[in-house]
């Protein structure tokens, strides 16, 4: 059986994980326990676990000078109901799919980006808000854009002695109006692993002109990805005209650096080729 | 900060208390704070409403109400809990719920609602789906449709389809913005005698169920228990040896007992059919599946959860294993069991007429090729029981569907008279076939016959997937032709089942499939002959239909080619073929009556034909608009299924008394398994008596209490225990009638009241009354020893049935029952995904005892066909949960509108026949018709997922 710390003070439990963990294989840090459990089912529980809970200070979404700010402990419950502008409409969509009403009331956003599964629902949409994430150590703090956070299946870019305090979603372009979205893909309503899926946001000037589409696939790769040429090439093009016509801008070569893999939810094939199409959805959504 | 200031570490052994709310009381609870919440909930404090089905928030069950959100206990760590307000179903029924304080009883009507829309089936799911109800109503009181499959999203069930818990929500809904208080559930029992066939009663222990009371396996737990702990295979085929266990006992002194093969007090073989019995209950040096059991530990809880199966001294040989029918039928492939060459288990022939003619005759051919996969039963309830000796007896408390079955196999495996063996079923989770193989039993039963002492196993959810049985993967080879006038001819198919590591139920493939495998049409010629073959996958057993939903998938496939060859509409091309009464059947039975299938397809006509044209209409719509949208189509199932076992005897034998103290008691050894056998025995039975359905008080199934009504599966406890059910009350009523020396009365039977004896009054047509005092009574045995009986009656059914020769011809059932159902689906084409809107199902049962229930089976069977259709496949070693293995969820159900054809079985109770198995068997044929018409594609292999689905779409425009 192994060691049990629930802090009150960032500070002990930055100390906690700066020093060794009693069973020698470090501390597993936890917060909503919604992935935690399922990974342990009919197994001892055996790990030492540092439960990041009782933190006030990692609680909490507010907007913070030039954008906004995810706490730790803000649970996908939490950013459904948080009253967060247009921005976040694809992130407000993946909470609301994200296992059912339990799993998003207790699941939290920083929790899906550290659980580093390529199906995490969250990861599309905030590789697409440009997260940046906040990262405290008893040395001190950085901040890591979430795409160089998440290294690969299950492996982050947190080192041992490290937490994960929150997440930083930086303002839209000024002047311009936003739109964002989310497709999930999957074999069944609610409670579903996602095949593919896609989160798109668009900032769109007065004139009706894209000043920045971003766009991003999750469940196609080890990680999700953007779309660096395909944003590049909507960038300047008239929004309406674009969606009207979207298959004419959106080509496979966009997707070509994903790499999906077979498995029980879809082939390869068909992810590469479902995920052409949610994009080609996304992006005529979010233009339109 | 110092490294000094870091809290010491808390020892998990000794942990400090926390301090909750749970249902309204201050507690303290010192534990494990990494413990689950739902052990806490259903160990420490003994609230055992609380289910737990997955331990991974994948179903939902365990879900209770946490500072004001649903949320899943078996998630939640014992530690996250301090300071928290905490409410669980007994919360809900004996909290703020029954009106204390004057408070309206905001939660009662939620149960109320569920009992009275029968939105509870098994009941396992009942607790964590009436707290996600409770917390969805709180947040939005006005909760449209919509928002209450959102709301339940999170709760699996595996019975009911969900759509009468969507309607008993709203129920409870529109009361409370009403301002309405329900009644007591219980007052809306009653039912005059005479008037409960027919009538849509409440699950006579349905209230149990939605107080979140009833007992299911797992929920017994006595003091001084063992926990027994199989250790698996990881690998589909090995061969192992055991190392040094008196050194891994030492290091682990809380074990009390390892068992081995070597172990097995009895026959280290069982199988339920008498020829079938391959199966050990500890595997003896080499594993046939995956999850096989090897070995098990015994031991206090606490020790035995502590193990890691990977510290347990088993030395592996992995060998390649036999995965698929080809691989096992290849020339030279390992022989899996020494009596089954060629790995073939056993095979099955039907023929009837010239095949060959009849095929080269036809004006128009078809031929398919189907491939279904491994079906995984995913009842909520995992497979759980305790075992205790008594003396010389082994008393096993357990969930199944069959007691006298798992009697007479744990006494085999004990080496014990099966008299010596007493099986106590629990309330049962679910079971659709999958509990009526053993499940828990072998290895408590041998655990406690060995120590004495109590033992108790409770199967994980990855456990009960990889070590149950699942519904048979097959490969399918079919002709089908017909005249230039839609007359069909012949019918030649070939199946190929794979029965996996043991037989199990795998016999049926050999009777049940070819009777049935050229669909509920005439023939001029049919030859239909199978094979079960033996892999190295998990054991196919008994799943709901038998092999027949899988033979299903070619029949409706080739119907539908028949009818697109000769042009003409698929509903008419079935009906102008359908068998009917007073037809021959391809076994040579004639059928006498209730053969309604043309009435449910003329039932269903008028819905098929507004449902193709609104199809057509929004498909134009679509292809005017972007040309890119969803499109519509609409498919058609039809099915028969003989009631009960395939020419077997499967008698029924229940009895009805008075006990001395004037009760009318029913005592019933058929299992409830969520289907209502008990509330339809109940019924059937107080109206042959002639007594109020709610006066009658049901013993249920134990195999020291009640007589053998056989097992609750093949869809037979409707027609077979409810014949011997009518019987019962029938020979009860003529002894009442004599002792009266009336011809014929009502009968009352008063229980003693205010110093008054008890007595049975009888009243004669012109107002005489015959009191028949109980005392002056002499005893009559009854098979319950603890029921004191001063009449009984006792009746025995057993279907009229002769044995098959080898060209399947004579009469394998008494009864069949037939249906068909139309499913409007929508494909969106560029991702393949498809989206069931509606069915209409048409089922002919004879006479519906329980009109409430049969649409509960009809509903549930469409979701399990549903599943099977759209999503189900069970792939050893990667989907053993439930979110890599999909289960349909609230939001995949379409609407679904029954219709119940009643053309009277005349050997039938009250003219009724069975429902549970022919809901499930016409659904996936209707859904993948329908996928056919809106997209042209013809999917064979199931399920049809969306890679599926849109490969098929690419290779139509190849």
């Amino acid at each position: 059986m192994g060691a049990y710390l629930r802090p009150a003070q960032l500070g002990d439990a930055l100390g906690a994980l700066a020093g060794p963990a009693p069973g020698g294989a470090g501390w597993t840090v936890l917060a909503g326990a919604t992935d935690h459990y399922p990974s342990r089912v009919g197994r001892p529980l055996v790990d030492d676990v540092l439960d990041v809970t009782a933190i006030g200070r990692l609680r909490g979404i507010e907007a913070a000078p030039g954008g906004w700010r995810i706490g730790a402990l803000a649970t996908w419950a939490e950013l459904a109901e948080a009253g967060l502008p247009a921005l976040f409409d694809g992130l407000r969509a993946a909470a609301l799919t994200i296992g059912g009403k339990q799993i998003q009331a207790r699941g939290t956003v920083v929790g899906n980006v550290c659980n580093a599964s390529p199906a995490a629902d969250g990861m599309p949409n905030l590789l697409a808000l440009d997260a940046q994430v906040e990262v405290a150590s008893r040395t001190g703090a950085r901040i890591v854009p979430v795409g160089s956070f998440v290294l690969g299946n299950r492996r982050i870019a947190r080192g041992p002695d490290e937490l994960v305090t929150g997440l930083f979603v930086p303002e839209p372009l000024p002047d311009t109006t936003v739109r964002s979205t989310f497709e999930k893909l999957g074999s069944r309503a609610y409670l579903v692993i996602s095949i593919a899926m896609v989160a798109a946001i668009a900032e769109i000037d007065a004139a009706g002109a894209i000043v920045r589409a971003r766009v991003a696939v999750g469940a196609c790769s080890e990680v999700a990805q953007r779309l660096p040429g395909l944003e590049a090439a909507l960038a300047g093009l008239p929004a309406a005209a674009t969606a009207a016509s979207v298959e004419a801008h959106v080509h496979p070569e966009h997707l070509e650096h994903l790499r999906p893999i077979d498995d029980v939810r879809g082939s390869a094939a068909y992810r590469r080729e479902a995920a052409l199409e949610l994009v080609r959805r996304a992006v005529a959504e979010v233009l339109a | 900060m110092t490294a000094e200031a870091t809290p010491s570490r808390i020892s998990r052994e000794s942990s400090a208390a926390v301090e909750l709310t749970v249902n309204g009381r201050g507690l303290r609870i010192t534990g494990d704070p990494m413990r689950r919440l739902s052990d806490v909930l259903r160990d420490d404090l003994g609230l055992t409403g609380t289910k737990v089905g997955c331990e991974a928030g994948d179903c939902g069950a365990c879900t209770i109400r946490m500072d004001g959100r649903q949320v899943e206990s078996c998630l939640v760590p014992l530690a996250q809990t301090a300071g928290s307000t905490v409410t669980t179903i007994e919360g809900l029924a004996h909290g703020d719920a029954w009106g204390r304080d004057g408070a309206p009883r905001v939660t009662f009507d939620l149960q109320a609602a569920f009992l009275r829309h029968g939105a509870a089936q098994c009941g396992i799911c009942t607790p964590g789906m009436l707290m996600a109800a409770d917390a969805l109503l709180r947040e939005n009181p006005r909760a449209d449709a919509q928002a209450i499959r959102d709301g339940i999203g999170g709760v699996l069930c595996r019975c009911t389809g969900y759509v009468k818990i969507v309607e008993a929500i709203a129920a409870a809904r529109d009361e409370r913005l009403a301002g309405a208080v329900s009644g007591s559930p219980a007052a809306t029992l009653r039912v005059p005698a005479g008037a409960a066939v027919g009538a849509r009663l409440p699950k006579v222990d349905g209230l149990a169920r939605v107080l979140g009371t009833a007992r299911y396996g797992a929920d017994h737990r006595p003091d001084d228990i063992l926990a027994v702990r199989a250790v698996r295979s990881p690998h589909a085929r090995a061969r192992f040896e055991i190392g040094d266990l008196a050194a891994f006992r030492t290091s682990h002194p809380g074990i009390v007992d390892v068992l081995t093969a070597g172990d097995v007090p009895g026959q280290n073989r069982y199988g339920i059919y008498p020829t079938g019995k391959d199966q050990p209950a500890l595997a003896d040096g080499h594993v046939r599946h995956r999850g096989e059991a090897v070995l098990a530990l015994v031991g206090d809880e606490q020790t035995i959860a502590a193990i890691d199966d990977r510290d347990v001294p088993i030395e592996w040989h992995p060998e390649e294993p036999l995965r698929t029918i080809e691989q096992a039928l290849a020339p030279g492939a390992p022989q899996l069991h020494e009596a089954s060459p060629g790995n073939i288990l056993i095979e099955g022939r039907l023929a009837t007429g010239d095949i060959e003619l009849a095929l080269a005759d036809g004006a128009v051919t078809a031929e398919v090729d189907v491939q279904t996969t491994h079906v995984e039963h995913a009842y909520i309830e995992p497979e759980a029981g305790v075992a205790r000796r008594v003396g010389d007896r082994i008393e096993l408390t357990v969930s199944t569907q069959t007691p006298y079955m798992d009697r007479d196999e744990v006494a085999l495996i004990l080496g014990l008279p099966p008299t010596s063996v007493r099986i106590i079923p629990t309330a049962c989770g679910g079971g659709f076939g999958g509990k009526l193989d053993l499940g828990v039993h072998p290895l408590i039963a041998i655990a406690a016959w060995r120590t004495g002492r109590p033992c108790r196993a409770v199967w994980t959810r990855p456990e009960s997937m990889a070590a149950s049985p699942k519904r048979h993967p097959a490969r399918i080879h079919a002709t089908a032709s017909a005249d230039a006038e839609g007359r069909l001819k012949g019918f030649r198919f070939h199946g190929d089942f794979d029965t996996g590591a043991y037989a199990s139920w795998g016999p049926t493939v050999a009777n049940r499939v070819p009777v049935h495998a050229m669909g509920p049409y005439g023939w001029d010629a049919v030859l239909a002959t199978t094979r079960a073959v033996y892999t190295d996958n998990p054991p196919a057993g008994a799943f709901r239909g038998f092999g027949v939903p899988q033979a299903s998938i070619a029949h409706e496939a080739l119907m539908d080619d028949l009818a697109a060859q000769l042009g003409q509409d698929p509903l008419e091309l079935r009906l102008a073929n359908a068998i009917r009464a007073g037809d021959r059947t391809p076994s040579g039975q004639r059928l006498a009556a209730s053969a309604g299938l043309g009435a449910c397809l003329e039932a269903l006509r008028p819905h098929w034909q507004a449902l193709r044209a609104g199809a057509r209409a929004h498909n134009e719509r679509t292809d005017t608009a972007d040309g890119r949208g969803a499109r519509q189509g609409v498919g058609i199932g039809a099915m028969w299924y003989g009631i009960g076992n395939t020419a077997l005897a499967n008698p029924s034998t229940i009895e009805m008394g008075v006990t001395r103290d004037g009760r009318v008691v029913l005592l019933c050894g058929a299992v409830d398994i969520g289907q209502g056998a008990s509330t339809v025995l109940v019924q059937i039975s107080s109206d042959a008596l002639g007594v109020a359905a709610g006066d009658v008080d049901l013993v249920s199934g134990d195999t020291d209490r009640t007589a053998d009504a056989g097992k609750s599966s093949a869809s037979r406890q409707t027609f077979v225990s409810g014949n011997a059910a009518r019987l019962a009350g029938e020979e009860l009523r003529r002894q009442i009638l004599a002792l009266a020396e009336v011809e014929d009365g009502t009968i009352d039977v008063q229980p003693e009241r205010a110093g008054r004896p008890a007595r049975i009054e009888v009243t004669d047509a012109a107002g005489r009354v015959a009191t028949i005092e109980l005392a002056e009574l002499a005893d009559v045995p009854v098979t319950d020893a603890e029921t004191s009986c001063v009449l009984a009656g006792r009746g025995t059914f057993d279907p009229d049935t002769t044995p098959l020769d080898r060209d399947g011809q004579g009469v394998p059932y008494q009864s069949y029952a037939f249906g068909a159902q139309i499913a409007l689906v929508e494909v969106d084409p560029g991702l393949g995904t498809v989206k069931v809107r509606k069915i209409v199902a048409a089922h002919d049962v004879g006479r519906a005892i329980n009109p409430t229930q049969v649409e509960g089976q009809i509903h549930g069977g469409i979701a399990q066909g549903l599943g099977m259709a759209l999503m189900e496949a069970y792939v050893p070693g990667r989907t053993e949960n439930l979110h890599d293995y999909l289960i349909p969820t609230a939001g995949d159900m379409p609407e679904i509108e029954c219709i119940l054809v009643e053309d009277p079985e005349p050997s039938g109770p009250y003219g009724a026949k069975g429902v549970g198995e022919p809901a499930l068997i016409p659904t996936a044929p209707a859904i993948l018709g329908g996928i056919r018409d809106a997209v042209g594609v013809r999917i064979t292999e199931l399920p049809a997922t969306p890679d599926r689905v849109r490969a098929a779409i690419l290779d139509l425009g190849r």
